[in-house]
């Protein structure tokens, strides 16, 4: 895999400053991989980084491969503070909650100068109202059905996209299943019957030989 | 199976750009189809909902989950390992390379090291799992262009002297489970590499007789030639990767790109279309099918004596520290990727695949327009896909 100084999610976010003066970005590491650590932009700077990405001479990332969400739930970390108690100044742990979020990835690549990948990131609001982050199909096709897959397991809505609706699951379904937070159906036997009947038929058929002795 | 367009069905309201039906005429001249979900030309339970101007396609939107089980949520609540062999249901076809690209990010994101002969093992398999792969596809598009049987059959045969050879190395015709985090699961048996040696020798036989009874033949070239047309500034912009985007003139094989492995020691080609249609497809997968002997003659003279796993790897107990990696590399059918987040713990956070079958049918609306419907049949055949991958 080709990493190309270019491609430094520090550097990109110091030209995005400095070029496009956009402000809400910062750079997401990535411990195991330091060569795909990310770049994170804010909801309403995504389309015009991501239209320069493509665009810049430099970086030509025609090649939007893969699109996918993440669910973060809101949760709680203990962090130290030092804080004064019982008249000395102590070191203690105190729980703090970390609201919630969906999260969508972008990989991107350039089939012209065979560099990649940049990991481009956003967030929502929240995971259950402020959902929608603008979509990147108008700059790549590729993020059409991936987007669309997004929407379907995770619940994040793409602001124009051209035909948002589910793809994998069926159309009257409400959930989001990838979400960490999704419980299954409890109940199985929503199915509407049909075979009952055919099971009764073979109940009574079993009935009918133990009556006459016949070979069942 | 069809039926008129009533007003307000929904796919005459589904916003999309472009095709919009006007309400007052759109019953008496349009029809709308519904190809599938069990279809013998959809390759699986795959629909499209087809509008036809009499015989012109108009409109195609296609219909996907009908094979949906979220592989993704159930290797989220699994162990690392334990998605290794559902890996093999997404790409039926081709389980060695859906094993090696999980194998491969994982391998990332943990920093292990491949031994040498697994590498090679990882090739050899790869590059069978591809002319397989390929020699089926050649016989399906024949198949659906009506040469009904004998192709298939021909492929198939050839396909199963492959499949035998999985199966002599790891078990399995089809769900083979080879590859492990940082090497292989099994050395090759006995003799094993030279059955390999002898079943490529005889391909090119096959490959020759099969290009001579079809590659030239009227029927397929006035059935495949100016069909489906993709252009290179469409196929890049929307993701379609492996030989379809080859085909339109794309000099992008990952096997090159990205280096993975141990590529860079193998002198192969990559073939390249000029015109991006149906004809190109084809000739794409009969041409990587040489370069993919290449590619197995060398590794068969190179293959060295050694171990197959990286001592470090652990079975149990196998945790990751956090972050995340995107790994892919050149399935038979695109790109296939694997993006992982890892929280230190022995599941995987996040697990995402990236099917090169479901990304390549972004485009196939843009292909069919304008066309028969039964040309639909043959574009999608030359797109190669497999609805356990695409519908996950």
């Amino acid at each position: 895999m080709s990493h190309c100084a270019d491609l430094d999610p520090a550097l990109l976010l110091s030209r995005v400053v400095a070029e496009l003066d956009v402000h809400s970005g910062e750079v997401a590491p990535n411990h195991a991989v330091p060569g795909q650590s990310s770049l994170r932009v804010g909801r309403e700077d995504l389309v015009r980084v991501a239209a320069w990405l493509r665009d810049d001479s430099a970086l030509r990332l025609d090649f939007c491969s893969n699109v996918t969400g993440v669910d973060w739930p809101e949760r709680t970390t203990k962090v130290k503070v030092r804080r004064e108690v019982e008249g000395a100044i102590k070191e203690v742990e105190e729980s703090r909650q970390v609201p919630g979020c969906l999260e969508v990835v972008y990989h991107l690549y350039s089939m012209t100068l065979k560099h990649g990948p940049v990991v481009l990131r956003v967030r929502t609001g929240n995971r259950a109202d402020d959902v929608a982050v603008p979509s990147l199909t108008p700059v790549w096709r590729s993020c059409e059905l991936q987007e669309r897959e997004v929407y379907d397991l995770y619940g994040v809505h793409f602001q124009g996209h051209p035909d948002l609706r589910r793809l994998l699951m069926w159309d009257g379904f409400r959930d989001h299943p990838m979400r960490k937070d999704y419980l299954g159906p409890d109940d199985f036997e929503y199915e509407p019957t049909a075979h009952d009947e055919v099971l009764e038929r073979a109940r009574e058929h079993g009935r009918g030989a133990q009556r006459t002795g016949g070979a069942s | 199976m069809s039926f008129r367009i009533p007003p307000g069905s929904s796919l005459s309201t589904a916003a999309h750009s472009g095709y919009e039906l006007s309400a007052g005429e759109e019953g008496a001249s349009l029809l709308e189809v519904s190809m599938g979900p069990q279809h013998p030309s959809t390759h699986g339970v795959f629909r499209m909902d087809v509008v036809l101007d009499g015989e012109t396609v108009v409109r195609l939107k296609p219909v996907f989950g009908y094979l949906h089980r979220n592989h993704e949520k159930l290797a989220e609540s699994t162990s690392y390992l334990g998605s290794m062999p559902y890996t093999d249901r997404l790409d039926y076809f081709c389980s060695l390379t859906n094993n090696w690209a999980y194998a491969l990010a994982v391998e990332r994101l943990a920093g292990l090291q491949v031994p040498e002969r697994a590498e090679y093992l990882r090739v050899i398999t790869a590059e069978l799992t591809r002319l397989q792969n390929h020699t089926c596809l050649a016989g399906f598009l024949m198949q659906d262009m009506g040469a009904s049987g004998t192709p298939l059959m021909y492929g198939f045969r050839e396909r199963e002297k492959i499949l035998d050879l999985f199966e002599a190395l790891t078990g399995a015709r089809m769900m083979c489970n080879y590859m492990r985090f940082g090497g292989c699961r099994c050395d090759a048996p006995p003799g094993w590499l030279d059955e390999v040696r002898g079943v490529i020798d005889r391909y090119p036989r096959f490959l020759d007789e099969f290009e001579a009874l079809l590659s030239g033949n009227e029927i397929l070239m006035a059935r495949t030639q100016g069909v489906g047309v993709l252009s290179r500034e469409l196929a890049i912009n929307a993701g379609i990767t492996g030989p379809m985007l080859r085909a339109s003139g794309v000099d992008y094989d990952i096997r090159k790109v990205d280096a993975y492995g141990i590529y860079p020691r193998f002198e192969f080609r990559v073939p390249l279309g000029k015109h991006g249609d149906t004809y190109d497809r084809y000739m794409m997968r009969i041409l990587e099918m040489r370069e993919s002997l290449q590619v197995l003659r060398q590794a068969l003279e190179q293959i060295p004596e050694g171990p197959i796993v990286d001592p470090k790897a652990k079975l149990r107990g196998f945790r990751p520290k956090p972050g995340e990696v995107y790994g892919r590399i050149e399935g038979p059918k695109g790109e296939l990727g694997f993006y992982l987040i890892s929280d230190g713990g022995s599941n995987p956070y996040r697990y995402r695949v990236r099917p090169p079958s479901l990304i390549n049918l972004t485009v196939l609306e843009d292909l069919c327009l304008g066309h028969n419907v039964a040309d639909t049949v043959t574009i999608l055949g030359s797109v190669d896909i497999v609805l356990g991958e695409v519908d996950r």
